[in-house]
């Protein structure tokens, strides 16, 4: 008797599983996340149209699927003496975050996400996203993850790609307005967790002293775009790593 | 910019992208245990987009009080606990006030 209720049980479990696990469940939870991207890469459009071809910019969207990344990937190309390297240690360091997610998304991803389905989805790591799928109760499956980064990488897509036709076409007026929407939302991004986490406002203020400092302390203000942001945050980082270590999982 | 260079800095961009997402996901199946790299890289995300928007909002305009009554109401919205879409409106509403004021004394 025992045995059959633990069947049954084990049985509506692997249902619950099957059915939170599909795809469909995936796209509807990646919703709300594709309608955000698309507002925010609306504004990485509008940034890029000052600089390339509306092509060119949903071209690195497309590949690249972060949002600061390739804004400062943007500001590094538009700088003529931001050289290669400079390029590939600024993104090393400002998406370092997703090699930390990929590790801890490996935990609970289902045994059925082989090696070839995580080559293929990892691009699909992103805060958001990440944030879902850790969210979730049970192992999270290749079929599930995909349908979860379907709209958040088509809103991603095409948002840049609507900015950056519309940063070609707009009056200067309202470009010029769009153009601090992106960073309205780093405002957005920043400020929850500065009011509920200490530390997390020092680490902030020593690196906005530090970055006031590399735009326009004398000799400092010569050190280039990509290198300034990657010392700023590294610097203010480890500092407060060491001030101020996280315990719990955060 | 020409076709090939805006390539090769896309190439880069990309593929050290793509191996920071792919590498550890395949490779590494435990979890990083070491409290100061966690803490660092937990701080990571906030430090960046910091340094990125100051001083880099108030060269976002070509008029800086636009820049400055941006970066403050996103702020106190932001403070009040209002969304990434809201806050991004309100700084765009923001710069357009206070260029149309500009233009209009």
């Amino acid at each position: 008797m025992k045995d059959c209720t633990r069947n049954v049980k084990k049985s509506e479990s692997e249902f619950s599983i099957l059915a939170r696990m599909s795809f469909k469940k995936g796209v509807e939870d990646g919703l709300p996340i594709g309608i955000g991207y698309f507002a925010v890469s609306f504004s990485f459009g509008i940034a890029g149209s000052k600089l390339l071809t509306w092509p060119l910019i949903t071209l690195i969207s497309m590949t690249n699927l972060t949002s600061a990344g390739q804004f400062a990937g943007l500001h590094i190309m538009s700088e003529m003496t931001g050289t290669l390297l400079e390029m590939a240690i600024a993104t090393f360091f400002i998406n370092l975050r997703y090699s930390l997610m990929a590790i801890s998304l490996s935990q609970k991803v289902s045994p059925s996400f082989g090696t070839f389905k995580r080559l293929c989805l990892g691009t699909g790591i992103t805060d958001e996203i990440y944030a879902v799928a850790m969210s979730s109760k049970v192992p999270v499956t290749p079929i599930y993850f995909l349908g979860l980064m379907l709209l958040p990488y088509l809103g991603w897509t095409s948002g840049t790609l609507i900015g950056a036709v519309c940063g070609e076409v707009l009056p200067h007026f309202l470009t010029d307005a769009l153009g601090v929407a992106l960073y309205g939302m780093f405002i957005a991004i920043v400020i929850p967790q500065m009011k509920i986490h200490k530390p997390t406002c020092i680490a902030v203020f020593i690196s906005i002293a530090l970055s006031l400092l590399f735009n326009y302390a004398p000799v400092l203000s010569e050190v280039s775009f990509g290198f300034a942001i990657i010392l700023c945050a590294v610097l203010a980082s480890l500092l407060a790593a060491f001030l101020f270590p996280i315990k719990e999982n955060a | 910019m020409s076709l090939e260079v805006f390539f090769k800095y896309l190439f880069v961009m990309a593929f050290v992208t793509y191996l920071l997402r792919a590498l550890p996901f395949i490779l590494l199946k435990r979890q990083i245990e070491n409290v100061f790299w966690k803490s660092f890289l937990a701080y990571i995300p906030y430090t960046v987009l910091a340094a990125m928007t100051i001083p880099g909002i108030f060269k976002a305009t070509e008029f800086l009080p636009a820049s400055v009554a941006a970066l403050c109401l996103a702020t106190l919205f932001s403070l009040k606990g209002h969304g990434l879409v809201l806050v991004a409106l309100v700084a765009c509403l923001a710069v357009m006030a206070v260029n149309g004021l500009h233009l209009w004394i």
